[in-house]
């Protein structure tokens, strides 16, 4: 029976789990008990068996009150007498000179308050980003449609935007970049170019049985967070402040703060409970808002609420990058690449904000899971005339990954193999035995079980046999044609940056036994919360309901990094189940001195405290604990081992441990319109030992889907002005309901973290996103049996572009004249 | 000078609630929010394209209580006057919501949350948990529609709702996170969780008491809501400055997006005559205020190949507040009705006091980009379709970036009446290829008296072609647009033939192995 029965709620998690023994044993394992902690078991009375919170699927911390309204959102907390509500003024070009700002016709409108521009930065105008080259308001040029000049405050948020459309902006244009293509010819770059190289990729290419060479791009993708972002900054007494931001990282938004308001980082406490979504967005661009409300407030003396409509968030914040790539590969008769010359180029947009880290990890992630023993990567980081492009899901992994996939998509083709084939044969060895488990930027892959995963999920998903039926339905059908693909997915788990894999935590334990975690992740839906008071609890042996997780706080828990890099419960859980084992090793050492035992004998379960002689209480032994001035309460620190990487270089160990999954999917296309459907997906995936089933395979699922609508209907489109003009859910598409396969399936590899990880568990967030390319692959392989041609022709690559909307299939098909 | 603004009543948790000062253009959502406190209820776009705004409306009809989930964000605040109110906060506090074995408030506790919310937990349907008060929402509504009904009558063994159901049915309400799969299992849980049933004879006296009481709205107030054709139309022509509203998926975005103020409203939904379908042997004419949901529902009764293309209009929640005759008379040229009525052969009634009502096709009503031929003191009351004859053989084709809730880049309907291989009438509706809705009449001239085959179909996709020149924007290149309307009458021709499996849409994947 499957050990989730146990839980608080029997339902299964995925509606295949009741049948799979996959999940099942994933399930039986994660629920496993723990090894004694300490030799000799205990003699005396036996408790009631443990219900160990971690491994079962607890319903995320906040659902009930999300399904009732009662969450919080930033917008919806009561807010403070005196609050006043800011928009933001935009520039309508994509390049030129600032002359200046009459706002006259907008202040004589009813309710406006003034207007706020770069010379009410009391601080440093330029923000404290990465690279310090992004204004707080634009100062004297603009550069992008979009770009916020400065804010309108008004009474309300209405009379605020009614009164920005009556701000006239001087501006004279400049000659504007648009496109990667436009930035390469002029060397417009937000950063250097960066180049990788092992073993010799020419030599290599030259020996080459078979050489094939392209072209393709991917487009960008908006995070389309629910809640959109929002700050609201308060001033309080003596120059302190308090920011209540809708953001990833609260650390550096204070830091923002601070340095834009000219103050100490001390100053200013920024708290965010939860965000409605981020994805990456809320990285740094949750920073811009918290600067701007707080200048605004800083002037008016007022409180000051920024929430962004849905238009300006599009126009204003930074997406995913949009990639070009130029690609020269060699190969032999089985497919196996002998030689690959590789050029990608992001769209950085006008500042570097976080694209050079997200070009590195496109250039690390560009061997998803293949051995290259020759090859030379050249990365580019374009700046164009756009928003600042930005950390989002993946971060420049699926950008990297996306290209080797196509390209053994196309090797397949071009050699008449069936590219799972092709897949299996450039795969990093199982270790180091074939001496093809060096990765190009020099880290050993210690940990691959694609070798076991992809096998199983051709079984499970009867690939052969579907592939074979797929090719002979398509031969009779003249209008739809089907296609099938497994792409697997290997993702470096760590901060590329070596020194954000730290965390802090506090736990507190009060008299009455409660418990509550404070921790410097925050929570944007991923279930981070629950996760870490499921750690908390076991390892004080107490029930998931005593313990409580509060608001992400820059003055509980300081120098937090970002949450990101599906770090967040590696990093966060262990913290504070270090924090929580501090104060058990405190009550442990009470309890062995009433018990006159060794500390180490005493167990901590079932919300008991077990010695060899007594049980009791958890409650009771913390109530005895404090009479006896007992510390209830600890902190946790946690930082990353065996991680090191050079900058320059970009060689090294950048991560701790990689995750693995891998999926197959079919669509359907229909060859006269372009339209496309996804029909069947099926996913094994990799997460450790899971700590909550539910949330992860919740996070599986949300990340494919996610993916999908990134390689399938989300398309962002600038116009000749450089204007974005989808900018609302209306011309921006991101899957909606119709768009799931009656067959989604999500199975759990069995396995635990090779590596020391908190529960033997694996990061989630972000690696299943890549999973989606393949049903790029799918479309690609579809488009292949759709093309009109000859037998030469079937064995040419196919270029699709990326988001493969209708219009896009249909270019590809060679049908859209 | 100032008109006054009526009070807005509407019952909240079997309470009447009475709301003075209200501006006309004020949204539903701005009075929850900001209003009331009620801050459950939340803003994802402001413009009726995600459901992270969606409230239930419970409107008395025949005797019943008639359930929609609309979007607030664009809905005006006075337009729920007379109504029940369901928020995402009301679902476990409203007393009349009730076991439905034994309608009696419920004991409020912890556990007392409504099935569909606790399919929602249960299913781990909420990650960021911002989209979910929408879903639980649109939930409602659906159980309210669909599962209430079937367990009054008893059928125990029915599954009230499909998974084809939830996902047509939720299309309106966009999650980031979750990927949906949990909260499709959540529309078909809910149904299994112990009943509950809103009390609809107390909720109907509630509304009657509500509705009988206070004095009525003046007629000069700013938001006017005439509740006969006469008084509609004499108020048209009294107030030409007043905004016209229908359902307001449309100037619900001038208000939230282009920042529009609006001193007075004329709402033409409360005219009874507007509400009305009337159907004779000949025609089925649609009262200017049914909602698209409800229109659509009656052409799928005559033309029951509607349905996709139905279900593919907007979200439901704008469906339920939307009106074909909105849609007909805003004249958006991506707008999907007017192809369809067009290729129906439908005709516009106006009608004003002074001259009384006047009818012709719908494609005539357009005179350029949302521009038509109505008056000053006129206003469109009644779309009247023909039926079809016997060898009518109409198909509705439409092609967007997202299959669901996406304003199409192409329309396309093909209404032709093939009788003994012969084109004895061809209609064509077209949009997203011409500045308005268009009637294709080259092609159609292509078509009709022609024999039906191939060389026919030719001549006709390079007439369709040759017909339109559609421009290039953020849905599609004119390229694609003129390359794809090909494509369709393509389609047609080989669905004609009996090629089923010729769109993505028909496809089935169980039906190829």
């Amino acid at each position: 029976m499957n050990q989730r029965d146990n839980g608080p709620t029997s339902l299964p998690v995925s509606r295949d789990a009741g049948d799979d023994p996959m999940v099942a044993a994933a399930d039986a394992h994660a629920a496993d008990p723990q090894p004694p902690t300490a030799a000799g078991a205990p003699s005396a009375p036996v408790p009631a068996p443990s219900l160990r919170a971690m491994g079962q699927s607890h319903i995320h911390e906040s659902a009930r009150a999300q399904v009732a309204g009662a969450a919080h959102y930033i917008d919806d907390l009561p807010e403070v007498k005196g609050t006043l509500y800011a928009a933001p003024i935009l520039s309508t070009v994509a390049h030129g000179t600032l002359n200046g700002v009459d706002a006259a016709a907008a202040l004589a409108l009813p309710g406006v308050r003034g207007v706020v521009l770069s010379a009410d930065v009391p601080g440093d105008k330029l923000l404290a980003a990465f690279a310090h080259d992004e204004p707080v308001f634009a100062i004297d040029t603009v550069q992008h449609i979009g770009q916020v000049i400065g804010l309108v405050v008004a009474d309300s948020v209405m009379q605020a935007r009614r009164a920005v459309r009556a701000v006239k902006l001087d501006i004279t244009p400049l000659p504007a970049v648009l496109t990667v293509q436009d930035a390469l010819a002029a060397q417009s770059y937000v950063l250097p170019p960066v180049f990788v190289r092992r073993g010799d990729a020419a030599a290599g290419l030259a020996s080459s049985e078979h050489r094939l060479s392209g072209q393709f791009e991917v487009g960008g993708q908006e995070h389309f967070y629910l809640e959109g972002q929002i700050a609201y900054a308060l001033p309080l007494e003596q120059r302190q402040w308090w920011i209540y931001s809708s953001t990833q990282h609260p650390g550096e938004v204070q830091h923002w703060v601070a340095h834009a308001l000219g103050i100490d980082n001390h100053a200013v406490k920024v708290e965010c409970r939860r965000m409605g979504g981020g994805f990456g967005g809320k990285e740094t661009q949750a920073g811009h808002l918290a600067v701007w409300a707080a200048v605004a407030a800083n002037k008016f003396g007022r409180p000051i609420k920024l929430r962004l409509d849905r238009d300006e968030d599009f126009m204003v914040t930074g997406k995913r990058h949009p990639f070009a790539y130029d690609y020269d590969v060699g190969f032999d008769a089985t497919g196996r690449i002998t030689g690959l010359k590789l050029q990608m180029a992001a769209n950085c947009g006008f500042s570097a904000d976080l694209s050079g880290p997200v070009a590195d990890r496109a250039v690390f992630h560009s061997d998803n899971a293949y051995y290259l023993s020759d090859v030379e990567i050249a990365s580019y980081r374009c700046k164009t005339n756009t928003q600042s492009h930005t950390a989002f899901r993946g971060f420049g992994g699926p950008q990297g990954v996306i290209v080797i996939e196509a390209i053994l998509g196309d090797i397949a083709r071009a050699l008449g193999r069936d590219a799972q084939d092709v897949r299996m044969v450039n795969l990093y060895g199982k270790d180091a035995s074939e001496g093809r488990n060096v990765t190009h930027y020099q880290m050993t892959v210690e940990d691959n079980i694609l070798h076991a995963l992809l096998p199983q999920l051709e079984r499970d998903a009867d690939y052969r046999q579907r592939q074979a039926s797929i090719a002979a339905w398509n031969a009779t059908s003249p209008v739809l044609k089907r296609g099938l693909a497994i792409t697997p997915v290997k993702f470096g788990i760590s901060f590329t940056a070596t020194l954000f894999n730290q965390a802090g935590a506090l736990v507190h334990v009060y008299t009455d036994g409660s418990v509550q975690v404070n921790h410097g992740g925050t929570e944007m839906g991923q279930g981070l919360h629950t996760k870490v008071a499921q750690i908390a609890a076991d390892e004080l042996g107490v029930p998931l309901a005593r313990v409580l997780v509060t608001a992400s706080d820059t003055s509980k828990v300081p120098n937090a990094s970002a949450t990101a890099a599906s770090s967040g419960t590696d990093l966060n859980g262990r913290a504070a189940q270090f924090a929580a084992r501090n104060v058990r090793d405190n009550l442990a050492a009470f309890v062995s001195g009433l018990d006159t035992c060794g500390a180490g004998a005493i167990r901590f379960e079932g919300g008991q405290v077990i010695s060899p002689k007594n049980v009791r209480q958890f409650d009771d032994v913390v109530k005895e604990a404090y009479a006896n001035r007992i510390q209830l309460w600890s902190d946790g620190f946690y930082r990353t081992p065996k991680i090191h990487y050079d900058k320059a270089t970009l060689t090294g160990r950048p991560f701790y441990y990689f995750a693995y999954g891998a999926a197959c999917s079919e669509v359907v296309i229909d060859t006269l319109t372009g339209e496309s459907r996804v029909t069947r997906v099926d996913i094994l995936h990799d997460v450790g030992h899971s700590i909550n089933p539910a949330i992860d395979i919740g996070q599986i699922e949300g990340g494919f889907v996610q993916g999908m609508g990134w390689l399938t209907t989300e398309q962002l489109v600038w116009n000749d002005k450089g204007y974005l003009a989808t900018h609302a859910p209306s011309t921006y598409k991101i899957p909606a309901t119709g768009d799931i396969p009656a067959h989604f399936r999500v199975n759990l590899w069995p396995e635990a973290n090779r590596e020391d990880n908190v529960g033997g568990s694996k990061a989630v967030g972000e690696p299943p996103f890549m999973l989606a390319i393949s049903v790029y692959e799918a479309l690609r392989n579809a488009v292949a049996a759709g093309r009109a041609g000859d037998a030469a022709a079937q064995e040419a690559p196919v270029v699709l572009t990326a988001p493969a909307t209708a219009e896009n299939v249909l270019k590809a098909l060679g049908r859209l004249l | 000078m100032t008109t006054p603004h009526r009070p807005l009543r509407f019952i909240r948790r079997g309470q009447p609630v009475v709301l003075n000062h209200i501006p006309p253009d004020r949204t539903l959502l701005e009075v929850l929010r900001e209003d009331l406190g009620c801050t459950g209820t939340k803003e994802g776009c402001g413009e009726g394209d995600c459901g992270a705004c969606t409230v239930v409306l419970g409107e008395p009809r025949d005797g019943q209580v008639h359930y929609s989930a609309v979007n607030s964000c664009i809905r005006l605040a006075h337009s729920v006057d007379g109504m029940a109110l369901w928020t995402v906060e009301d679902l476990a506090e409203d007393p009349l919501i009730q076991p439905a074995d034994e309608p009696a408030p419920r004991v409020t506790s912890t556990t007392s949350l409504h099935p569909a919310q606790e399919a929602m937990v249960q299913c781990h349907g909420s990650q960021c948990g911002f989209c979910t008060p929408g879903f639980v929402m649109s939930l409602f509504g659906m159980y309210q529609r669909h599962v209430v009904p079937i367990q009054a009558a008893g059928c125990a063994t029915h599954q009230p709702i499909t998974r084809e159901m939830a996902q047509e049915d939720l299309s309106g309400n966009l999650c980031r996170c979750t990927g949906y799969r949990p909260i499709l299992d959540a529309a078909q849980q809910m149904a299994t969780l112990p009943a509950v049933a809103v009390n609809e004879p107390l909720l109907l006296q509630k509304l009657q008491q509500m509705n009988e009481s206070g004095p009525a709205a003046a007629p000069d107030s700013s938001y006017i809501a005439p509740t006969t054709l006469p008084e509609l139309l004499a108020a048209r022509a009294a107030h030409p400055g007043a905004q016209v509203v229908a359902g307001c998926t449309d100037v619900g975005l001038w208000v939230t997006k282009q920042h529009k103020q609006y001193e007075s409203i004329l709402d033409v939904t409360r005219a009874a005559e507007l509400r009305q379908v009337q159907r004779d042997a000949h025609h089925i004419a649609i009262g200017a205020a049914v909602s698209l949901t409800e229109a659509f529902a009656v052409l799928k009764a005559q033309w029951p190949q509607l349905h996709s293309f139905a279900a593919r209009f907007a979200g439901l929640p704008v469906r339920n507040s939307g009106t074909l005759g909105g849609n007909v008379a805003n004249g958006s040229p991506i707008g999907d009705s007017m192809p369809l009525l067009i290729a129906l052969r439908a005709q516009v009634v106006l009608a004003s006091t002074a001259r009384g009502e006047r009818m012709l096709p719908l494609e005539d009503l357009y005179t350029g980009y949302r521009q038509n031929v109505m008056a000053a003191d006129e206003l469109l009351v009644r779309i009247v379709v023909p039926r079809p004859g016997v060898t009518e053989a109409l198909r509705a084709y439409k092609i967007s970036k997202r299959f669901d809730d996406d304003i199409s880049a192409v329309c396309l309907v093909i209404n032709l009446d093939i009788d003994a291989g012969m084109v004895r009438h061809a209609s064509i509706g077209a949009g997203g290829v011409a500045a308005t809705p268009a009637r294709a009449r080259q092609t159609e001239a292509a078509l009709t008296g022609q024999p039906w085959n191939a060389d026919t179909v030719h001549n006709a996709v390079q007439a369709l072609q040759a017909e339109f020149n559609p421009i290039s924007d953020m849905r599609a290149s004119g390229a694609y647009r003129r390359t794809v309307l090909a494509s369709l009458l393509q389609r047609f021709w080989l669905e004609s033939q009996g090629e089923d499996a010729v769109s993505v849409e028909n496809f089935r994947l169980e039906a190829t192995v």
